[in-house]
């Protein structure tokens, strides 16, 4: 028989569900420190410099901000596409959602020059600047997505969640654009310059954003004690899988575009081969450890249906997008910028043509993790006061014939 | 960033006159006002798009070793040397709003050496990017930031090609009054619009003058009886990463 699916809020009582919120309310602690001090002082206190001025903060902003949307993946599957097995999640997936966003700005924002000055980025606008269409496309899509979450939690708004979740969709594929193109649109720098940056984003974001959605469901259903079936489990690590390849996909058209002109063998040759630190990120952290290990994980006949092998390559799968962003972003700094094509700098003064160095600061990390922390706490506290979560995701109550079909 | 409060000169007042009739003039024969000598703007009259200012620096006549045009910049507008307060600040996180650089052509093995700055570009891709308009052109083609409004994000120091831009990494003490700088914001080369409004010349150009280098040459590029048009006309004069189209009021000749 099937069972009904019902919505409840975490228990909390347990101790390890104040451990969970002390430590993250620690680390977000640490991370308001360090932009005291980093904001006092001013930002010679970090790794960032005049060359490398995109730094840590920035790699776990990013990261946030594209796993934002692409958490919203899975609520949007259920609504937009109709699939059933994905609505029972859709809640967290939408609460996940805005969660990283504000996470990601919180970092953004804390590392600004000025940060006071935050009512200025509200008020001034250059409307040719994709950071200011940032501005506006980050706070429509935490409001669309929190309408879109009251929608489908409210029963007298029930029946007009679909269109809610379908221009939240749309929404998310637009900012994820938005934030690809802050890097798409730089065209005096190799490493970027290319309107491939911003598909890639949003194929970046499926892929990110899975991965931290299946952690966030398995430790949230393990710690709760609430059953979870493979049923829901291994469509989402099936995804995860499609997702792992697109963005290997990407990556590879993005690499030999870049190959295949003259002008950026200099940049390639520098990611590829002789980066140091950028080259070892890229080919063992992003493409061994972060897309081929997952892969075969998660295709594996025996190793794909076990639960921490699914965990893991989800893992697998975030530190591989940290090390790809890490690359992009200081990586493309830290190649110089090509102004005499065909000559060689002799002298120059100001690190003219050398390969810039950047090595990160315990406060710029401090505060990415913050970030982090402060998406995760912002999780568990609303699954803990409103009903977030299915009692159970068992196969007989998701869909049973979604779960034959699996 | 000119200073209005300056008490207003009674012969820029007879300018604004006969400014105002040469407008008049060029609204029924343009062609008349073109050939006017141009003139630095009023103290308080609005910059005007008449104009575009611009610099160009002659690379063979640039001296190998020479530094006269950072030194003065630096002096001018209080940065690098003439700072002694940004002293926290490692040397790569440092302002830097003119440098010399020396360049050898890798098939001829030529050598090369010249000032680089700020470009002033027509459409400046700093300016495009600035989220809240800080980064801004005036009418006459300066780049400058509206310290008031700059938040720190450094987007335009990721998008210019030329690497021109410098974020302030610390509290800075004892600024010149025309070159207000501040921590947690993005400077560079104004081509020393305090100067240019005031009928001036900015310092580098100034002090590569006084070395007798004469490598650099001030002036409006729209006045086709400038020098530096005239210059221009006669021997032509490079971008740096003209492939941009950035049409920079910097120009060069000799790279």
């Amino acid at each position: 028989m099937k069972q009904v699916l019902n919505y409840r809020e975490t228990e909390g009582k347990s101790t390890g569900f104040w451990i969970l919120l002390g430590g993250l309310g620690a680390l977000i602690g640490l991370a308001l420190g360090s932009v005291l001090y980093m904001e006092h002082e001013g930002h010679y206190v970090t790794g960032m410099n005049n060359q490398i001025v995109w730094g840590m903060p920035h790699v776990f902003a990013i990261f946030l901000i594209v796993a934002a949307s692409g958490a919203l993946n899975v609520a949007s599957i259920g609504t937009v596409f109709g699939k059933s097995l994905y609505k029972p999640l859709g809640r967290l997936s939408a609460l996940l959602a805005i969660a990283l966003l504000i996470g990601g700005l919180m970092i953004l924002v804390l590392d600004l020059g000025h940060p006071d000055r935050l009512i200025v980025a509200m008020t001034y606008y250059n409307f040719k600047s994709i950071f200011a269409w940032n501005i506006i496309l980050y706070n429509g899509f935490i409001a669309i997505t929190a309408v879109y979450l009251w929608f489908m939690m409210e029963r007298k708004m029930n029946k007009y969640y679909p269109v809610a979740g379908f221009f939240a969709f749309i929404w998310r594929l637009i900012l994820t654009t938005g934030t690809g193109s802050i890097f798409g649109f730089l065209v005096a720098r190799q490493a970027y310059d290319a309107a491939l940056l911003a598909p890639m984003f949003v194929i970046m974001s499926f892929a990110y954003g899975l991965a931290v959605f299946i952690l966030v469901l398995m430790a949230g259903y393990a710690w709760t004690g609430r059953p979870l079936g493979d049923a829901v489990l291994f469509r989402l690590k099936n995804l995860l899988g499609v997702f792992i390849a697109s963005v290997f996909y990407f990556v590879v058209v993005y690499h030999l575009t870049n190959l295949y002109a003259t002008e950026h063998h200099g940049v390639e040759r520098f990611i590829l081969m002789d980066g140091g630190i950028y080259t070892k990120l890229f080919w063992i952290v992003q493409i061994l450890l972060g897309t081929l290990l997952p892969l075969a994980m998660i295709y594996h006949p025996t190793i794909g249906k076990s639960r921490p092998a699914i965990a893991t390559a989800a893992a697998l799968v975030i530190i591989g997008g940290f090390a790809q962003l890490y690359v992009l972003l200081i990586g493309g700094q830290a190649y110089p910028l090509v102004l005499f094509p065909g000559h060689e700098i002799v002298s120059g003064g100001f690190f003219e043509g050398q390969i810039n160095e950047y090595s990160p600061s315990i406060w710029e990390i401090s505060l990415g993790v913050g970030g982090v922390a402060l998406s995760l706490i912002m999780v568990t506290i609303a699954v803990r006061v409103l009903k977030f979560l299915p009692t159970s995701l068992e196969d007989s109550v998701v869909d049973p014939h979604a779960a034959k079909a699996d | 960033m000119s200073d209005t409060s300056k008490p207003i000169d009674p012969s820029r007042r007879q300018f604004v006159t006969r400014a105002g009739g040469a407008a008049g003039a060029a609204a029924i024969a343009p062609g008349v006002f073109l050939t006017t000598p141009a003139q630095a703007k009023p103290a308080d009259q609005p910059v005007s798009s008449e104009n575009r200012w611009g610099i160009l620096i002659d690379a063979n006549k640039c001296g190998n070793g020479c530094n006269a045009c950072v030194t003065a910049c630096e002096e001018e507008n209080g940065w690098g040397s003439a700072d002694p307060s940004e002293d926290r600040s490692r040397p790569d996180q440092k302002a830097h709003w003119i440098r010399k650089v020396t360049i050898r052509d890798k098939a001829t093995q030529h050598v090369t050496t010249l000032p680089l700055m700020c470009q002033h570009c027509e459409t400046p891709p700093c300016v495009d990017v600035c989220p809240t308009g800080a980064s801004f052109k005036r009418a006459d083609g300066i780049v400058l930031v509206d310290k008031h409004i700059c938040i720190g994000c450094r987007y335009c120091m990721m998008a210019c090609p030329y690497k021109a831009r410098s974020f302030i990494h610390e509290d800075l003490k004892d600024q010149r009054p025309w070159a207000p700088r501040g921590k947690g914001t993005v400077e560079s080369c104004t081509m020393c619009v305090h100067r240019v409004d005031e009928d001036g010349t900015p310092a580098c150009v100034e002090a590569c003058n006084a070395e007798t280098h004469k490598a650099m040459v001030f002036g409006d590029l729209y006045d086709e009886n400038s020098e530096i048009s005239q210059e221009l006309k006669k021997h032509g004069g490079k971008e740096i990463r003209a492939d941009l189209g950035l049409n920079t009021g910097v120009r060069y000749r000799g790279i």
